[in-house]
């Protein structure tokens, strides 16, 4: 048991901020290599004649959590020192509605905004400051959202726990579902190929 | 690069970030930091009172963690394309949409993906792919919602991208 290795003391908050830097490198890289810095790649998901991001996303999810239930199951790795955000029903049900508009909308979000960016895209860099401003106008015109936001909270909540199943059995079933949407969208990419720009 | 690739190498950084740090990677946190240190910069007082921005307050940027892991990002993206000589000055939009409303439509875009993030108090597909990852409820609600809201609206601005 040994893992984390921030959580388990083994480095400090200044090599952790270096290996933030070397992680962020490896994000921004595999988002750039997986196509994520143009805003009509993924904004193409939504009109299905190119899957990418539900590809990339669920392929990713799938090896993290294939990776985190093997770590723990051996017991390198101690979960309780991996931090789960609180679940907050109402709240992330409202948010993820306004995120997948502005995504739809803008083009983006946050993280690909800035790889966008990062390669000369001018509306990813508006993006990018339009997110910043949001964080503003939510701080100035709305702190009763806000309170209710944490109010609403109800702990940290898991799958396994809600379903009343085992840690290694979800994430079995997590593959599994993986795997069917994978097929699903090989299906999709070929049956709405015809809406495919044909300028792309 | 292949999509099942690249995701494959997404997971593979995701879960570095889980041992090394036992914390996934996001995005929010980074731009929340910057926004409450230029807020400081004006209205100290309000900013350490704030409920929405005092946490990101006490975090400036050169000790966020997210901040450093964005930063890292921008030079991860900026190097991927420079080799693969993709990088381009460019304004991304449809054929029948101006340069303009474009770029309203993105700053647009992200103030309500900003609020969305907020509200959720998780960051988007960062915290979709490490929530999502874990397994945990609130997440998976938070992803669905996402895809839900998009796929909605996504037949009425489809002349914005095609």
């Amino acid at each position: 048991m040994m893992l984390p290795l921030y959580g388990q003391e083994l480095i400090t908050d200044g090599q952790g901020l270096v290996a933030a830097l070397g992680l962020g490198f490896g994000f921004g890289w595999f988002l750039e290599r997986a196509g994520f810095g143009s805003a009509r790649r993924l904004a193409a998901q939504f009109y299905l004649y190119d899957m990418t991001v539900l590809k990339v996303m669920f392929t990713a999810i799938v090896t993290a959590a294939v990776g985190l239930w093997a770590l723990a199951a051996i017991g390198w790795l101690d979960l309780e020192l991996v931090y789960l955000t609180p679940t907050s029903i109402g709240a992330q049900l409202l948010g993820g509605l306004l995120l997948g508009a502005g995504f739809i909308i803008g083009g983006y979000c946050p993280g690909t905004s800035v790889t966008a960016a990062a390669t000369g895209s001018g509306d990813g860099a508006l993006f990018a400051a339009g997110f910043a401003a949001g964080i503003a106008l939510f701080a100035v015109g709305f702190p009763g959202l806000d309170r209710w936001a944490s109010e609403a909270s109800i702990g940290e909540l898991t799958l396994p726990q809600v379903f009343g199943v085992s840690h290694g059995a979800l994430v079995l079933a997590l593959v599994i579902m993986a795997a069917l949407m994978f097929l699903g969208a090989e299906w999709a990419e070929r049956r709405f190929a015809h809406l495919r720009p044909a300028r792309d | 690069m292949n999509p099942y690739l690249a995701g494959f190498g997404l997971g593979l950084v995701l879960l570095a970030a889980f041992l090394i740090m036992g914390r996934g990677l996001g995005a929010t946190a980074a731009f929340g930091s910057l926004v409450a240190w230029l807020s400081g910069l004006a209205a100290p007082a309000w900013t350490a009172a704030s409920p929405a921005l005092k946490g990101y307050y006490a975090e400036p940027p050169w000790i966020n963690w997210t901040f450093y892991l964005i930063v890292g990002a921008f030079a991860g993206s900026l190097v991927s394309a420079q080799l693969a000589h993709r990088i381009r000055w460019r304004i991304e939009r449809g054929p029948h949409l101006g340069v303009g409303a474009r770029l309203l439509l993105a700053f647009c875009g992200g103030a309500s993906a900003a609020v969305g993030a907020r509200l959720a108090r998780v960051c988007t597909s960062g915290q979709a792919l490490t929530g999502g990852s874990q397994l945990n409820a609130g997440s998976w609600i938070f992803m669905l919602s996402v895809f839900a809201g998009a796929y909605a609206l996504a037949w009425f601005v489809r002349r914005e991208w095609r």
